[in-house]
């Protein structure tokens, strides 16, 4: 170990805590926005002492919105659900088609194997706006418009590049050989494939699969356009918040607060695999 | 004649697409009898890792055919090959121990434990990992790596092992002692091995048979002494051998009953006529220009020879190389005992014309080797 020093020991301590602070204080105050009433947040100037009150979630959990016009429903534990079930089926869906396909851009060069990556990859080039329009008239001819099979086939294009080409170069990484040594041991391409490829590959496969998480839970403009409300995630679900008396910065926040959970959860438990996947280094022989 | 292990017939092999990709390896034919040590022997891309990672399937064949033991595998996928091998990269499991790594193609065979026990025993005593059997790959030297995965190649029981460097990491001590060992197990047991190599010594010492290989052409197949003795080419003639071959070129001239090579810088090499057998003789005298080679312990120093110039001096512990400048090139002639002559020194060097090797101008053929023709 170096030696450092008391006062670089309180330096660098106050750098980090000055560092967290700037990139967490947003999280922070709206989590602390989540336990006031409009009128406490909207005061001025703001105040950090307030009289905390689970009236927000309880109005998001009820389903039941008190404003001042009166009570308004809205379906925000189902969105919840919503995003959830949607984000979940399209990175599993993405997962069951791309590994695979990562896997035989990454081992097979054959003809045309990279166009069609790239071809893949600029799926994410086209800004949403631009195919939603042929894309929802497409849908509506189809019967997928509004549908939990429409939007997840729509969500595709947001996670299977992002799959494809993050668990690509995984695979790529694992040297060949170790697989051809499996193969020569007597076992067949897909043995190969589950037992070796596949863990060896599990880091990248997880950390693929959470970015396509994420990215999915935080989609707003494809639900937007395709789906209506009872199909619709919390992302656009929150929209409901701007009614007619105001906006309802309080239960926006409260929504916030519940939405960002299950990716926060997610992050925080699947890191501790992240960072045992960086240290299987020791692979390149 | 022992039964036939493995036939290579006219194998191409392109990386990119048949007859516009990378060619790298040209119309090799070769056969390899049951039993036999073979070696792949050539400097780094002349098609030797291509030649065994075809055999073992890893890598297509773009024409010809192979067959391992009278059946062609060529289009077969490596499981159905029934080779084993061990990879220059090692490519052990990471996430199985040394042991487990080693079992793991005899427990897919469905052995015994006890048979797989006392396989992966004797093995790891073989080749002295005995102490790291059950330690993971990650944790230990790649001298070790190299040899856990050379004994999970040598393990089974296979009708062909190739071996692709398969010691390049070990200290040469070790080597010495486990390429001993390895020639007695894979010859007391009846296998069949392919070895790919760069360095000769262990070629010469593992293998019965040696196949120089350059620029994806097979250029000389044939035991470690003949390829020593009878070098097909110039190719063969200046790779195989430590310190090279010296090689220079010459014209042929004749004169009142002598024979004279005439060299650079007004230098000649000067032989009775009846020095050189008939036929040599007349091959020599039909050509204007040839590439005579001399190997360096061929070269020796005399009061009567051509003269040259210490251009450096080597102690080597057991020999003196020593670098002259000659004929507009340089000569390297070695000598067994510690030999002093500082640098600039003149010298004389003769030429005993029973160890000349003379190679045809244009294409490198080999000519004659000393008293017979090639």
């Amino acid at each position: 170990m170096e030696h450092t020093s008391l006062i670089e020991r309180i330096l660098r301590g106050l750098a980090l805590t000055l560092v967290v602070i700037f990139f967490m204080f947003p999280i922070l105050w709206i989590f602390m926005m989540s336990f006031q009433t409009n009128e406490t947040i909207l005061r001025i100037p703001p105040q950090l002492i307030f009289e905390p009150t689970l009236a927000n979630y309880t109005a998001l959990i009820t389903g039941k919105l008190m404003t001042a016009a009166g009570t308004l429903d809205i379906a925000f534990m189902r969105n919840l659900w919503n995003s959830v079930f949607l984000s979940v089926t399209s990175v599993a869906v993405s997962l069951l088609l791309g590994v695979p396909a990562a896997y035989a851009f990454a081992r097979h060069k054959f003809r045309g194997s990279e166009d069609i990556a790239f071809t893949l990859l600029s799926f994410k080039f086209a800004p949403a706006l631009l195919v939603l329009l042929p894309l929802t008239l497409y849908f509506q001819k189809l019967g997928l418009a509004n549908t939990y099979i429409g939007l997840i086939w729509v969500y595709q294009l947001i996670c299977l590049p992002l799959i494809l080409w993050i668990v690509r170069g995984y695979f790529e990484d694992i040297p060949a050989d170790i697989e051809y040594a499996y193969r020569i041991g007597g076992h067949s391409w897909f043995a190969t494939f589950r037992k070796i490829a596949l863990p060896l590959a599990g880091p990248g496969i997880a950390a693929a699969g959470l970015l396509a998480f994420i990215f999915a839970w935080n989609n707003f403009v494809f639900a937007l356009v395709l789906a209506s409300a009872d199909k619709q995630p919390v992302t656009v679900g929150a929209l409901a918040f701007i009614t007619s008396s105001g906006i309802q910065y309080g239960q926006i926040s409260a929504a916030i607060v519940l939405s960002i959970t299950p990716t926060l959860a997610l992050a925080l438990y699947a890191q501790r695999y992240l960072v045992e996947g960086l240290s299987l280094g020791a692979v390149k022989g | 004649m022992s039964p036939t292990a493995l036939t290579i017939s006219g194998v191409d092999k392109f990386y990119g697409p048949i007859d516009r990709g990378v060619h790298a390896v040209k119309q090799l034919t070769m056969e390899i009898a049951r039993g036999e040590i073979v070696a792949l022997l050539g400097s780094s891309g002349c098609g030797k890792t291509s030649t065994l990672r075809m055999i073992a399937g890893f890598e297509e064949v773009s024409r010809g055919a192979i067959s391992v033991g009278g059946r062609q595998v060529h289009t077969l996928p490596p499981v159905k090959r029934n080779v084993a091998m061990a990879f220059e990269g090692y490519s052990l499991y990471p996430p199985l121990t040394v042991r487990e790594n080693m079992a793991f193609a005899l427990k897919a065979a469905r052995l015994a434990k006890g048979e797989v026990d006392a396989k992966v025993a004797s093995i790891a005593k073989l080749l002295e990992i005995e102490d790291i059997l059950e330690r993971y790959p990650s944790s230990i030297s790649g001298g070790q790596q190299q040899r856990a995965s050379l004994g999970r190649a040598l393990i089974r029981d296979a009708d062909l092992h190739l071996l692709d460097e398969p010691m390049g990491q070990l200290e040469p001590q070790l080597r010495a002692v486990l390429r001993g060992r390895i020639k007695h197990f894979i010859k007391e047991r009846g296998l069949t091995a392919i070895l790919v190599t760069h360095d000769q010594t262990e070629a010469n010492a593992l293998a019965d048979r040696i196949a120089v290989m350059e620029g994806g052409v097979l250029q000389q197949f044939d035991t470690p002494e003949r390829i020593k003795e009878r070098p097909a080419n110039l190719f063969t003639g200046t790779f195989v051998g430590e310190p090279p071959m010296n090689v220079f070129e010459a014209f042929v001239g004749a004169t009142a009953g002598r024979i004279n090579l005439r060299l650079s810088d007004g230098l000649s090499l000067d032989y009775d006529r009846d020095a050189f057998s008939a036929p040599v003789r007349d091959q020599l005298l039909s050509r204007e220009r040839v590439v005579i080679g001399i190997r360096p312990y061929a070269v020796r120093r005399s009061k009567d020879g051509v003269p040259a110039r210490v251009s450096a001096n080597q102690w080597l512990g057991d020999q003196t190389h020593i670098a002259a400048d000659f004929a507009g090139g340089s000569l390297v002639l070695v000598e067994h005992d510690r030999t002093r002559l500082d640098l600039g020194a003149p010298i004389k060097v003769s030429i005993d014309p029973k160890n000349l090797h003379v190679f045809d101008q244009a294409s490198g053929t080999a000519i004659s080797h000393g008293m017979e023709l090639a």
